[in-house]
């Protein structure tokens, strides 16, 4: 096969970095989801779940975040813009 | 026991290291060196200023009392930093493109460069933060307080006011010493980000200091703190969902629109990929900074006596163990945590409060822009340090009246409730295009009037402010405005509830009257710049139209704003990039929107945009006017934005062609006119020449006396005619590069003191000449006669056309770039404009008023310094007509290099 190497060799790049930034983009949603996750907890019965495991659970998803967030901003090129515009999320029309 | 005394000291050290901090770092910054001060390393840190006393102290009270809650505060901020692609980044976008000085100079400027709303926005940021600042104060107070209770050797307790009170005196004294030693144009500070950076790692350490003492030293272990908690009265986890996310929701808000993280995270921010290391470092340092609260809080619980103040556990702890050292150093981390956060607070409020109430009430009395006399530079500086000090000195008022009772935590919520009203006006004005001034104004408000009604007022207890009846039966009677139950909703927890209302009710208001109002031109581009700000970062902001503009007028405004060196190279940097010699460019849109960034970081954009278009006039109709034309698509709009550059294009083109044809034209006048009057002066002396000696000639018997009288006449006349011959003679072996230069070594005071005296003449008194004789040692070598020729030129130009009463000639140096400028500047009514651009052309006199001379002197000068690789040219903008002699360097040597 003689497929032109340059070309999908840039295109993959460019669609790697675009789906890092909307990794980037949907970090805090999983946050929240994450940081929501305790109130469901111990509502079963009068058995009320404990601080300790809450606080143990919630220092393990702070950890995650951190880790992702700095995997995921190492990952954005630098000085990069933003997704050209027929990317762009939020466009309102005027 | 560690004693009193040992306290102060170690803390009166602390406060002078980071006075040398800071001196070292802004040292450092100005002298060019320190690229490590803007490592994103110190950027992460400095965001730290979030976790103030309230972190230190308060969040192991707030733990005491309420669990897990106080995580909450920390996770929102979190939430806001990994999702940093979404609007912090837009935010630092913006605030570097719009050189943009506080939260109150963006939602001004995004909203049409309101100054309306910018007060507004100022005045809710104090009302917000006063109390923020009283809780610092107390902090301090209560922790000093503590020591001193704990300190038998201490006679009597020092009085709380007092202490507090020098506190507030010597943070004022570091924030104005070190947050206004320049109007920087982009308002950086890099002694203030230093040292807070420095109190940043101080202030972690000591809490993981005193949370590992806790654990380890003394639970006993991992394990044992866990039994311990659960053991705990906060062992249990029973949180209400609406207060959990309510509180997370508000301290997100609460985090991008506190006015000292905006100051540090977008004003002093030096690159926006710094973001990206602060997009993990922050968040694991609000994670350290939380991880022992609940050891802490739990421990304190146990260990202490019943009634102990849980905010000062993490204080009481180490002391009642004995461990002095630790105490100590949890006071510092206490103390650092409080003084960070009132520093950049003070710095971020005066600069609001300078930039959009001090400023514009003071253009506005003393008459305006162009006519103010006075350096604004100064005002602007004494403007900000009094409103530090104003602002420091209302959080220590704040203190003493509210007799620092209420529990930290409580009056941390209702400050950060308060500015997060700015939050839909600031999201909407970022992601929301049709988001408009009257919009924003109006949500502001009615947020502020709930927040103020259901939460502010209600927080100083029941009857204090508020009457219990109010509490019970609403205002007026109506039921349904109880500030805890408003519209009926009851039971819910008083600040989810405040919080709730003022944020629902805000963000209706605004949406809704933005929908139904329409924005003003300035508003809609403003607006596409905000939005959009990623497709055009380096794009215009309001498109200036200078049809009007007068450059010299600007230029006069701008040296006293930003100061004459800068204004002068601001303004000649402009004119070259346009092709053009001299100081005056032309007033394009660009320069003008050049102009107007620049003067925004002096004066802020809402004053630099109204003076600006106090100048040029009509600005705004203009952009109005293309508004108006386009009004529907974006398309559209470009398309006739770019039409009307092209316009304007070619107006200028048109005017430059006009002006042109202008100078033509006036030369072939002064040809005509000298024409006339080279014939009428080589005429006079030609008649009189001519009468007398014919009288000689015919007449036989005259006296002596008189032969000689007219003899001396005819010589006289002669002289006149060889001058003026002379002239011509020499500028035009000048013109035609036959000159031979005569290169000699002089030095530079001799040659003026020739000058001074071949032009005085014989009435010395009428001119007086300004020197400083030091500077004037400098060595030239040239052809000094012609050097001198010039100068004589200026001197004697200056007193014949100067008309002070008293007139004074002023001649300065200046160095710039190697070359030597020699400035002859005096104090009458200078050149009009107009003339400028004549004035060095041969046959010019400016008016037609008491000349003697042919108008060939400047003619001659310009052509001597072209010869001798200088140059002569005309400096508009000063106390009157003024000339600047510029010899390069190859000329001009320091006396003490060359060998006289």
């Amino acid at each position: 096969m003689s497929a032109k190497p340059g070309p999908v060799f840039l295109e993959r790049r460019t669609y790697r970095r675009r789906r890092t930034a909307d990794a980037a983009r949907l970090l805090p949603f999983l946050g929240v989801v994450l940081i929501g996750v305790p109130l469901l907890w111990g509502d079963e019965s009068a058995e009320m779940a404990k601080t300790t495991r809450v606080m143990l659970y919630l220092f393990l998803v702070w950890v995650l975040l951190a880790g992702l967030s700095a995997i995921i901003s190492r990952n954005l090129d630098k000085g990069e813009d933003d997704a050209p515009p027929g990317e762009t999320p939020t466009r309102d029309d005027m | 026991m560690a004693t009193l005394n040992v306290l102060v000291l170690v803390c009166l050290l602390y406060v002078a290291f980071l006075f040398a901090v800071a001196f070292g770092a802004d040292r450092a910054a100005r002298r060019g060196r320190g690229t490590w001060l803007r490592s994103p390393i110190i950027y992460t840190l400095s965001l730290s200023i979030y976790c103030t006393a309230w972190t230190f102290y308060g969040a192991v009270g707030f733990a005491a009392r309420s669990g897990l809650e106080y995580v909450t505060i920390y996770l929102g901020p979190t939430l806001v930093m990994v999702g940093w692609w979404w609007t912090l980044r837009k935010m630092v976008r913006v605030g570097r493109s719009q050189r943009i000085t506080s939260i109150a100079d963006l939602i001004s400027s995004r909203y049409g460069k309101s100054n309306t709303l910018a007060v507004f926005v100022t005045l809710l940021a104090v009302i917000g933060t006063t109390p923020y600042i009283a809780l610092q104060l107390q902090s301090v107070t209560l922790s000093f307080a503590t020591f001193a209770a704990s300190d038998p050797t201490a006679a009597e307790l020092p009085d709380q006011q007092s202490t507090a009170l020098w506190v507030a005196f010597g943070l004022a004294l570091f924030t104005i010493l070190f947050g206004t030693r320049n109007l920087d144009a982009n308002e950086r500070h890099h002694g203030v980000v230093m040292a807070i950076a420095l109190e940043a790692v101080v202030k972690l350490f000591a809490l993981l200091a005193v949370g590992v003492f806790v654990v380890w030293g003394l639970a006993g272990g991992v394990s044992e703190t866990l039994a311990r908690i659960d053991a705990s009265p906060i062992a249990d986890w029973n949180m209400t969902g609406s207060r959990w996310i309510g509180l997370t929701m508000l301290s997100a808000a609460a985090f991008m629109c506190l006015p000292r993280m905006f100051q540090v995270m977008v004003v002093e921010n030096e690159n926006e990929d710094h973001l990206r290391t602060a997009a993990w470092a922050f968040p694991g340092y609000l994670m350290l900074m939380s991880l022992f609260v609940i050891p802490i809080a739990a421990l304190g619980l146990q260990t202490l006596p019943e009634g102990a103040n849980p905010d000062l556990f993490v204080l009481t702890l180490p002391l009642q163990e004995g461990r002095d050292g630790l105490a100590i150093l949890s006071f510092i981390g206490g103390f650092s945590s409080a003084t960070s956060m009132v520093i950049v607070a003070a710095i971020a409020l005066s600069t609001m409060v300078s930039n959009h109430v001090v400023m514009p009430v003071w253009l506005w009395v003393t008459g305006g822009t162009a006519v103010v006399s006075g350096d604004v530079r100064n005002v602007a500086l004494l403007a900000r340090r009094m409103s530090i000090a104003g602002i420091v000195l209302l959080g220590y008022l704040y203190f003493r009246m509210s007799g620092g009772g209420t529990a930290l935590a409580a009056i941390g919520l209702v400050s950060f409730a308060g500015l997060a009203q700015f939050l839909p006006a600031l999201m909407g004005g970022l992601f929301w295009r049709a988001a408009n001034r009257t919009g924003a104004l109006a949500g502001l408000g009615v947020g502020f009037l709930v927040w103020l009604y259901c939460l502010f007022l209600p927080s100083f207890g029941p009857s204090a402010i508020l009457p219990q009846d109010v509490f019970d039966n609403g205002l007026m009677g109506l039921n349904w405005l109880r500030p805890q139950a408003l519209f009926g909703a009851q039971g819910m927890d008083p600040l989810v509830h405040a919080v709730m209302w003022s944020m629902l009710l805000n963000t209706a208001v605004f949406v809704f009257v933005s929908l139904v109002t329409f924005p003003q031109p300035v508003e809609r581009l403003q607006g596409a710049q905000f939005v959009n700000v990623f497709e055009h970062s380096s794009g215009a902001a309001t498109g200036w139209s200078g049809h009007l503009a007068r450059s010299e007028d600007l230029m006069i405004m701008s040296q006293r704003i930003i100061g004459a060196r800068q204004a002068q190279a601001l303004f000649s940097g402009a004119a070259q990039r346009q092709g053009l010699a001299g100081y005056l460019p032309e007033p394009t849109p660009d320069f003008l929107q050049e102009l107007e960034r620049e003067l925004s970081g002096s004066v802020g954009a809402a004053t630099a945009h109204a003076m600006i278009s106090q100048i040029v006039g009509g600005a705004t109709v203009s952009v109005e006017d293309l508004m108006a034309v386009a009004d529907e698509t974006a398309q559209i709009m470009e398309y006739s934005s770019k039409l009307e550059a092209k316009t304007q294009e070619q107006e200028r083109t048109a005017r430059q062609l006009r002006a042109a044809n202008e100078k033509l034209t006036q030369i072939s006048v002064q040809k005509d006119a000298f024409l006339s009057q080279i014939s009428h002066e080589l005429r006079t002396p030609m008649t009189s020449i001519r009468a007398f000696s014919e009288i000689l000639r015919d007449t036989g018997e005259l006296r002596p006396a008189e032969q000689a009288k007219y003899v001396t006449i005819i010589h006289d006349e002669t002289i006149r005619l060889t001058r003026l011959l002379d002239d011509l003679l020499d500028l035009s072996v000048l013109e035609n590069g036959q000159v031979v230069l005569n290169v000699q070594t002089g030095r530079l005071g001799d040659l003026l003191d020739r000058a001074v005296s071949a032009a005085g003449g014989d009435d010395r008194a009428a001119l007086q000449i300004l020197r400083d004789r030091d500077d004037e040692d400098v060595m030239l070598t040239t052809d000094l006669d012609r050097l001198v020729q010039v100068f004589i030129n200026v001197i004697s130009n200056a007193r014949k056309y100067c008309d002070a009463a008293q007139p004074v000639l002023t001649i300065s140096l200046k160095r710039e770039e190697g070359s030597l400028m020699i400035d002859f500047i005096d104090n009458g009514s200078g050149i009009p404009t107009n003339q400028h651009s004549v004035i060095f052309e041969k046959f010019s006199r400016i008016g037609e008023i008491k000349a003697d001379g042919a108008g060939l002197g400047l003619a001659i000068c310009r052509e001597i310094m072209a010869r001798i690789g200088g140059e002569i040219t005309y400096l508009p903008g000063q106390s009157g007509a003024a000339f600047r002699v510029i010899l390069p360097e190859a000329i001009a040597s320091e006396a003490h290099a060359a060998p006289a």
